[in-house]
């Protein structure tokens, strides 16, 4: 546990990327290899699943600590981190100078569900106890969940691409998917043999920037092919050896989640991979995102959500063909392949749909289709270089995506709360308001980005000098800043104040030139989703 | 900002700071008024504008370089009773920087202490903290959350100088952020200078300036525009916190950085920061050093300021069965000019 903890110091404590590999190669060079695989996956965010409820660990540390529960709470909100605001609150002694084994903790931490209560208590309490308050953080971050350690994933494959003298393209592949650090050895994960690659494991999926240029740079439009952008969400589809699975872009295995997709094991061919958008759908068209949020939501699938949300993956490249890897195969060939699986007789035409490429004459016509996306039910379109192969990771030049304008309104400030994490103890998560027909300020979104560093910073001091009210960790301010406030969708809510849902709310600018009264109103916005939502 | 009069009372929370109407004196208040008992040199304390200043005679150098050297300065030793119109003021030391004070006030056998700003801890250079047995007691709450407790400064002068070693042993320079007045000098006094050679930023120099006066010397070299930039090399610079992304660190590279403050307690302060370190080191107390503090005044009243007031006051309330009132004096947000 110390050593991966010095290693947690030593990627926290620098901010440049050649230093945080320089620790990880390290570190690898000098663990075992049951150590190395066990700091591989809690690095990559594989860790085992939650066994105890944050209500408990808040509970144990307050009272370990000697605090009523609402100091806990209070603390809690200015650390922003609960692991962290654990491992701040507990005495700062520990008990024992023993080390513990990584591997043994995390073990011992997925058998913790299996546990009652009280054991469950004494082996967290137990560890916190020995622990030093760097170690409590670490194993509290690893009970908590969200261990995000300021290393993103490519910079574990870069590391573990020097360290092992491997492709960093084939390392992405094999840390692909939800892979159990005790079944596994590094051999197992990273041979070179072919069989290194297991049924369930998806590839890395490829992401595009947004353009930033005049699409005329991209040069002849009949290099490119042009899809819609749908607003769903990014998926793999995998038949292996008889065998279904669907991953989320944020490698998710969400089979279950899907029952529409379960035939597929049957009605498509084995080795086959597809890459799509999976989206509810109806009537030829896609659903609100908001219905696939509820349904995704949801812990038991009913008949009538099933019903109400019937999902598709709209089909728009093909990676895996017979059981063979077609990634680096111009995205011609692959889209070709693609229509060939389209056209079978047995094909489930029912929840697969092929993206359609769409005619374009030249890049004008394009960027009035995009100007106009939302009444063609989607974001904006993609842009894939037909000669492109299947990359790994957000690459610029081959891909392109080219969202429409976010729709805007203006608020006015009304609400500040301090922010998690490298915003804890400032005033970063606000909440706009309003005009209602009544004259009254209705909060209609909430944003947490969208400020610059030196805006927040002298936003926060505003606020802190212009609070009516407090309430617990929120402030109330004096209605005087307007903000113009941008967002992708608009449907009307009842568990809303002002009766709207904003979908991707952020902050666009702050319109120093405007009053509070020149904020738009409640009517404004009803009017803005009868245009929108036709 | 809401401003508490407490009525006949030694000592009111008013609109210009804290007012004793007795002997028409104000401690460390923030509008001009006619005499000002000032308990340490910091900005936020020491404003500008009164007609007469009291304070200990280390703060004295402090004031006139920063208010300028014709203020007028009456000064008061630690222990040392000062009488008006009944009313015994004295000031004790408060441990948080050079020169800092506490101000007792005592009338009729009624006292009260007000901290200004403090710490338990020795940091080898300002007299360290003295507690006051009181009937009120006013306290700052900067660090009066239970995640501020600080690591032993010792251990982390310590790792000041690993850091130091280890980005000279790489040829590298290594800057060191805290503010100009009270954490710089600290910082200076626990440096290894064998390790290295030692380079000030203008207003650290200022500082050290005027202490020398009074006798105390720290090491290391002004920065000016003369200075030659390639014999800074494996060097420790001490700057103030306002040097972080100013043009002036370029001159510096290759170097690393570090913040010395209580707020990097927290992670999510030091990164949203940007620097490559945060050393856990403060002239305030931390959350167990405000306790301590308290339960040694033996203060049945306690006036919370400065900080995390609301739920200090309430924890001593509640669990400690203390009066506790919290007071909102102006410019007191929990603010990250006390770095």
């Amino acid at each position: 546990m110390r050593r991966f903890t010095d290693l947690f110091a030593a990627i926290d404590r620098t901010t440049k990327t050649n230093e945080k590999i320089a620790a990880i190669v390290d570190y690898l060079a000098g663990g075992d290899d049951r150590s190395n695989l066990y700091a591989v996956a809690l690095l990559i965010g594989n860790r085992p699943k939650r066994p105890v409820t944050t209500g408990e660990l808040k509970a144990w540390a307050a009272e370990m600590a000697g605090i009523p529960d609402w100091l806990f709470e209070e603390s809690y909100h200015i650390v922003g981190d609960l692991a962290e605001a654990i491992a701040l609150v507990l005495p700062p002694d520990p008990l024992s100078g023993s080390d513990y084994q990584l591997s043994d903790i995390i073990d011992e931490l997925s058998l913790l569900p299996r546990k009652n209560d009280e054991q469950k208590k004494e082996i967290i309490t137990g560890y916190w106890r020995h622990l030093d308050k760097d170690e409590r953080f670490i194993l509290t971050k690893l009970i908590t969940g969200n261990f995000r350690i300021g290393v993103s994933r490519q910079l574990v494959i870069k590391a573990l691409s020097n360290h092992l003298g491997m492709d960093e393209a084939a390392v992405a592949h094999r840390l692909m998917g939800k892979w159990i650090p005790a079944m596994e050895t590094m051999a197992s994960l990273f041979s070179e043999s072919a069989s290194g690659i297991r049924d369930f494991q998806p590839y890395p999926f490829y992401l595009a920037y947004q353009l930033d240029a005049p699409a005329e740079t991209l040069g002849n439009i009949g290099d490119w092919y042009i899809e819609k952008k749908l607003d769903g969400i990014r998926g793999q589809i995998i038949v292996r050896n008889n065998q279904l699975f669907v991953w989320s872009r944020g490698e998710d295995l969400l089979t279950d989640k899907f029952p529409e997709f379960t035939r597929l094991s049957q009605s498509l061919p084995d080795g086959t991979v597809i890459d799509g958008e999976i989206i509810p759908w109806q009537g030829g068209r896609p659903l609100s995102f908001q219905v696939m949020q509820t349904r995704i939501g949801r812990k038991n699938l009913s008949q009538k959500s099933l019903r109400e949300a019937p999902l598709v993956m709209v089909c728009y490249d093909l990676l895996e063909w017979k059981g063979e890897d077609i990634r680096d195969m111009p995205m011609r060939y692959r889209r070709n392949l693609l229509e060939t699986l389209f056209s079978s007789p047995t094909f489930a035409h029912d929840v697969l749909l092929l993206s359609k490429i769409m005619p374009f004459n030249n890049w004008a016509e394009v960027a009035v289709f995009r100007q106009h996306a939302r009444d063609f039910h989607c974001e904006g379109v993609m842009l894939k270089r037909r000669d492109s192969a299947y990359g790994n990771g957000r690459r610029r030049g081959n891909w392109w995506k080219w969202k429409t304008d976010p729709l805007t309104a203006d608020g006015v400030l009304i609400y500040a709360q301090s922010g998690h994490g490298r915003r804890a103890n400032l005033y970063t998560d606000y909440t706009f308001a309003v005009w209602d027909e009544t004259g009254t300020l209705v909060p209609f979104a909430k944003a947490y980005s969208g400020l610059t560093d030196k805006e927040i910073v002298e936003l926060d001091s505003w606020i802190k000098r212009n609070t009516t009210e407090r309430f617990g960790p929120v402030r109330s301010v004096t209605p005087y800043h307007v903000f113009e406030i941008a967002f992708e969708g608009i449907q009307q809510s009842s568990r809303h104040k002002s009766g709207v849902a904003l979908r991707f709310p952020r902050i666009l600018r702050w319109r120093r030139d405007k009053t509070p009264e020149s904020a738009n109103t409640k009517a404004d916005l009803l009017q803005l989703i009868a245009a929108v939502n036709g | 900002m809401g401003v508490f009069l407490f009525k006949k009372t030694m000592l009111k929370f008013t609109e210009r700071g804290i007012y004793c109407p007795i002997a028409d004196v104000y401690i460390d208040p923030w509008e001009p008024v006619e005499k000002a008992i000032v308990t340490h040199g910091h900005s936020d304390h020491a404003r500008w504008g009164m007609e007469r200043y009291l304070c200990h005679p280390h703060t004295a150098p402090i004031l006139r370089l920063r208010l300028g050297a014709d203020v007028t300065i009456q000064v008061l030793d630690y222990g040392e009773r000062l009488t008006i119109n009944g009313v015994h003021i004295s000031l004790h030391p408060a441990g948080h920087i050079i020169g800092s004070a506490q101000v007792r006030v005592e009338y009729k056998g009624e006292v009260w202490v007000v901290s200004g700003d403090y710490k338990l801890t020795d940091d080898g250079l300002s007299v360290p903290y003295e507690p006051v047995r009181c009937h009120h007691f006013v306290t700052e709450s900067t660090f009066g959350l239970p995640v501020y407790q600080f690591p032993d400064p010792r251990v982390v002068f310590q790792d000041i100088n690993t850091w130091w070693k280890h980005n000279a042993s790489e040829g590298v320079n290594s800057v060191l952020l805290g503010y100009a007045l009270g954490k710089s000098q600290t910082i200076l006094k626990h440096l290894d200078t064998t390790i290295g050679s030692v380079f000030l930023h203008g207003a650290v120099a200022n500082v050290n300036g005027a202490l020398n006066e009074i006798g105390y010397e720290f090491p290391g070299e002004r920065i000016t525009t003369d200075t030659d930039r390639k014999a800074i090399v494996g060097a420790i610079i001490v700057a103030p916190p306002s040097a972080l992304g100013s043009p002036w660190l370029k001159k510096l590279t290759p170097y690393r950085i570090a913040l010395c403050s209580g707020w990097m307690q927290l992670r999510g302060a030091r990164r949203r920061r940007g620097v490559d370190r945060g050393f856990v080191l403060s002239d305030h107390c931390d959350w167990r050093q405000l306790n301590d503090a308290i339960a040694a005044t033996g203060a049945h009243t306690i006036y919370v300021t400065h900080g995390y007031e609301g739920p200090f006051a309430r924890w001593l309330r509640e669990e400690k069965g203390l009066q506790a009132k919290e007071v909102h004096l102006q410019g007191s947000e929990t603010g990250e000019e006390d770095l």
